[in-house]
């Protein structure tokens, strides 16, 4: 019944619609929370509430889009309209890390971070002009898959399998990580406990349904992001009286900020003092300018670097890229593209607002919310100061001794900002429940792009295409949704251990994309003359030089001193640089691509026509 | 030069534009960005703006206008798809 439902084309037409009441419905469902507080229903009730709510509507869309057929499994059915898909790519884009952490990063690094915000958005001219309209025409099902059609041959598809794992479950550690960290806080449940509840929850949306059933949930979950990020935003601005429209009201905010930098000073703890102070691991102080840059040549080059990594990482994420197999037409995911890059848009420009709101509400004296300045004893008395002091997210160290708050005392983790802003501008809690939703979808939508990106190309990819190309649909869906419990679970262990901290940062995923596949994917629309030999030895000798840099740098390995500032935040420049040299020139030394290729090459520079690789392959 | 040649080359000379553009908001400003902060737009210093909100913007119109002179190509030289889109 739910499966010719799905199919038709009234559900498409219907979709507006669709996703309209559900908007209503989650509005009625914080403002019934709002009366439920006023009511006298505690936080953790409310808390427990919102992700439970959430959670069980995605589960609901995710049983609804379950499937039996091949093409709804790995693109949809190649029917999800420009607008919706952005939505979902944005979803699939925003990690909890985007969600959490990045107005912290801002609000800690000032200038200086924001390279992330200029990397994390750039990257999507990249993909619109270079990538994603051919790779629909392809007809592809997953990244792979083109770059083995393409090229040709088992061993070009296998490389670009291992630098997609590669890069896909860095970063999916990390997802889990955050869905295990808020479900652990929300339902009030261990930590190790929390990350098995996310792990469940982010298979029930995609199990069944696979790429069509994670479309339409995160099309769902970015509703519910995008409201729990903008609503304390608007809030807090209103209320303070910053601004009604804080994006373009806070410019006072942000040069009072600049005076208060002056006189309170900046100062950069000694590593001794902290250690000495008993400081909690990953607590910071604020030791850089808000909207200063700073001075000098390396520095400069040192944010530029960091976009163009970020950049060009975005362009080559498989889980990013396939999201725009599923629009209708090579038109429409073009347009898609823009979309998706509007909606992420909508969060990205908050965050830095967010980070002033919050710096401005701790900082300024002469609010009552501010603390430097204040006596140390008095703070303590602050109820949502101590909260967070318990559970090690801030921290007073007192190294003058003079019982005053000096701005280099005040240490919390950069977290705290999305998550205590709400109560510190005192906010009911019910804003706080919606922020843990919101959280949770960020942290459950990528995950779900991520393991679904990797569970498919292996299943596609290594076990239909290499291993037993006479697979019949029910056995490749089969090995398609054991590969996803596999993955997930391996991805849940390793971040239930906590050694996720090991794994590295999320940058890396990103370095390692462009490292493999960055130029393997453009050259191969682009220039006629890439072949097969060219684009495998590039994969390796990028993916291996790119490495070898990580670990050469690598604060946890090698720890050598970097080359020009390429850090092992930035190791995808040497990377995709050594991948592009060596491609360029395997790729001259053999013989050109036949015919065939040359012409398949041609037809995916025009849209009109049939796709390469046939409805379902 | 046949048509698929000649639309191929306008492409690319719209994917060139696109790209200048894209290096220059993304790119050369942030060369800049010291003096640049100097100068100011709604009240914000220029340089953290341009991070914080300018270039976002930027891109995003700049990939709304990519998309539509890109469809303005491919019905120039016949090869738009029909039928199914949207």
């Amino acid at each position: 019944m739910a499966e010719k439902f799905i199919n038709k084309k009234d559900f498409i037409s219907n979709l507006p619609k669709i996703y309209g009441t559900y908007t209503g419905g989650f509005l009625i469902f914080i403002i019934l929370m709002a009366i439920a507080e006023q009511a006298g229903m505690d936080a953790k009730t409310i808390g427990i509430m919102f992700v439970a709510f959430t959670v069980a509507i995605y589960a609901l869309i995710g049983w609804i889009s379950r499937t039996v057929q091949v093409d709804a499994y790995y693109v949809a059915g190649r029917q999800v309209p420009t607008v919706f898909n952005g939505m979902a790519t944005a979803a699939d884009w925003m990690s909890g890390a985007s969600f959490v952490a990045m107005a912290g990063g801002i609000y800690f690094g000032g200038y200086t971070y924001m390279a992330f915000l200029v990397g994390w958005t750039g990257g999507y001219v990249l993909v619109s002009s270079l990538m994603a309209p051919y790779l629909r025409k392809f007809g592809c099902y997953t990244v792979p898959d083109f770059i083995g059609t393409r090229y040709g041959g088992n061993a070009a598809r296998f490389m670009a399998v291992v630098v997609l794992t590669l890069a896909s479950f860095t970063y999916v550690t990390a997802q889990i990580n955050a869905t295990g960290t808020i479900a652990s806080r929300a339902l009030g449940i261990p930590f190790e406990l929390g990350v098995w509840v996310g792990l469940v929850s982010i298979l029930l949306c995609s199990m069944l349904g696979g790429m069509r059933a994670v479309t339409w949930t995160q099309v769902a979950q970015y509703i519910v992001l995008i409201i729990a990020y903008l609503i304390p935003v608007f809030w807090i601005s209103n209320k303070n009286g910053f601004g009604f429209f804080p994006h373009f009201m806070l410019a006072d905010e942000v040069a009072r900020l600049n005076d208060l930098e002056a006189t309170f000073g900046l100062v950069k703890n000694a590593a001794a003092d902290i250690k000495a102070a008993g400081v909690p691991g990953g607590l910071k102080s604020i030791s850089v300018p808000h909207s200063d840059v700073p001075a000098g040549g390396m520095a400069a080059w040192k944010f530029i670097s960091l976009a163009i990594c970020m950049m060009v990482g975005t362009a080559s994420l498989p889980h990013i890229l396939m999201r725009y197999f599923t629009t209708p037409s090579v038109k429409a995911a073009r347009k898609s593209v823009a979309w998706s890059l509007f909606f992420i848009a909508l969060l990205y420009t908050s965050a830095p607002m967010l980070a002033t709101l919050s710096k401005i509400s701790l900082l300024d004296p002469n609010l009552p919310t501010g603390l430097i300045g204040k006596p140390i004893a008095e703070i303590m008395q602050i109820e949502w100061v101590n909260a967070w002091i318990n559970v090690k997210q801030a921290f007073i160290a007192d190294f003058n001794g003079d019982g005053i708050l000096q701005l280099n005392e005040w240490f919390m983790r950069g977290d705290v900002v999305v998550l205590a802003t709400p109560e510190v501008a005192g906010l009911p809690y019910v804003i706080s429940g919606l922020v843990a939703a919101g959280g949770m979808a960020a942290a459950m939508s990528t995950a779900d792009g991520l393991i679904l990106a990797i569970a498919n190309a292996l299943s596609h990819d290594i076990y239909y295409k290499i291993v037993d190309p006479k697979a019949d649909v029910r056995k490749r869906l089969l090995v398609a949704r054991a590969l996803l419990i596999v993955i997930g679970a391996a991805g849940a262990y390793i971040a239930s251990m906590r050694i996720t901290s090991i794994l590295g940062a999320v940058a890396w995923a990103f370095d390692f994309a462009m490292s493999g596949l960055f130029f393997p994917l453009v050259l191969g629309i682009w220039w006629k003359r890439a072949t097969r030999a060219g684009a495998v030895a590039g994969m390796i000798a990028g993916l291996g030089s790119g490495t070898a840099y990580l670990i050469y740098v690598g604060p946890k390995f090698m720890a050598q001193t970097p080359w020009l500032g390429i850090d092992h935040l930035r190791f995808g420049i040497i990377g995709a640089v050594v991948c592009l040299v060596v491609m360029v020139v395997v790729s001259l030394m053999t013989e050109e691509p036949d015919s065939a290729t040359q012409k398949m090459v041609d037809e995916v520079r025009i849209p009109s026509g049939k796709t390469i690789l046939g409805k379902a392959h | 030069m046949s048509n698929k040649e000649r639309h191929w080359e306008k492409t690319k000379g719209l994917m060139m534009l696109t790209l200048a553009i894209w290096f220059i908001f993304s790119i050369v400003i942030f060369m800049f960005g010291e003096s640049l902060n100097n100068g100011s737009f709604l009240g914000y210093p220029l340089a953290y703006y341009m991070c914080a909100q300018g270039s976002i913007v930027i891109f995003v119109v700049l990939i709304f206008w990519f998309a539509n002179r890109q469809e303005k190509i491919d019905e120039e030289f016949g090869f738009a798809e029909r039928g199914e889109d949207e």
